[in-house]
């Protein structure tokens, strides 16, 4: 087995149980240190697929930024104590978990019943270029200027918003 | 030796559902709105997979767009619920029902 998949396969596991572990545990802060190693195996899975701008950023960004702002709201407002899985309303938890997965093995039916690996042959060159800051600025200031400018102000709008909004007591 | 892309849409297809089955089950606003992040990481695996096996780094541009408006939607919803919190004293959306007639 080549290098990359192995990376694929110890990412990809660390991704899906960091996962389901992140849905399943009943403190807060556990769960979102969880989301933290979920951010980070997505990283490397950005890294095997030669996305080397994306993968910094994620790390930056969502493990980084993010969740140290999840954190601090966690332990800002220390919520209640959840119940437990199957103490409130179990049947209702157990039937969104059986048609979540019904809806899960259709996708997975449906994507290898399409085969996408026989119409796409990955040039490696072409893939490494595309992932290099180099080409993605050049598509984000030639480009795509436009859409940068209004991430710009929406962030500037979602940064008063929030202030406006946390600041103090509505009536 | 290179892995079919069917692999990470598998992937991506688990953890989003996984996502899913979080919103779905469990009742706090914040546990909520990270499984609504865990989410919005697998729709960008899947943009981040496609752009590298077409070759085309305009999927990873748009992954970027994602990041800045995940950014921006975690920031206003914990502020919202911060706001919650201050009026009702709880987080559990089961109790949030003030539109409720």
């Amino acid at each position: 087995m080549s290098l990359v998949a192995v990376l694929f396969i110890v990412f990809g596991l660390i991704s899906l149980t960091s996962a389901i572990l992140m849905v399943t545990r009943v403190n807060l802060v556990v769960s979102a240190l969880f989301l933290i190693v979920n951010f980070a195996s997505l990283a490397g899975l950005y890294l095997t697929l030669n996305a080397q701008f994306i993968a910094v950023a994620q790390v930056i960004v969502y493990a980084g930024a993010i969740m140290v702002f999840f954190l601090f709201v966690i332990m800002l407002i220390n919520p209640e104590h959840e119940k437990r899985f199957l103490e409130y309303k179990p049947q209702i938890k157990i039937f969104a978990i059986v048609i979540a997965v019904l809806i899960f093995l259709q996708i997975a039916y449906i994507i290898f019943l399409s085969k996408p690996s026989g119409k796409l042959n990955k040039e490696v060159s072409q893939s490494i270029s595309a992932g290099t800051i180099e080409e993605i600025g050049r598509q984000m200031f030639i480009n795509y200027v436009l859409p940068f400018e209004a991430v710009g102000y929406l962030l500037l709008a979602a940064a008063i918003g929030a202030l406006v909004l946390a600041k103090k007591k509505f009536k | 030796m290179q892995i079919p892309i069917e692999y990470y849409l598998i992937l991506s297809a688990a953890l989003f559902i996984t996502g899913v089955i979080g919103v779905l089950i469990r009742r706090n606003a914040i546990m909520v709105f990270m499984c609504i992040e865990l989410m919005l990481n697998s729709a960008n695996l899947t943009l981040v997979t496609f752009s590298s096996y077409l070759g085309n780094s305009i999927g990873q541009l748009f992954v970027f767009f994602v990041m800045a408006v995940a950014a921006a939607e975690a920031s206003v919803g914990l502020a919202i619920i911060i706001a919650l919190f201050r009026n009702k004293l709880t987080v559990n959306i089961d109790e949030i029902n003030i539109f409720k007639w």
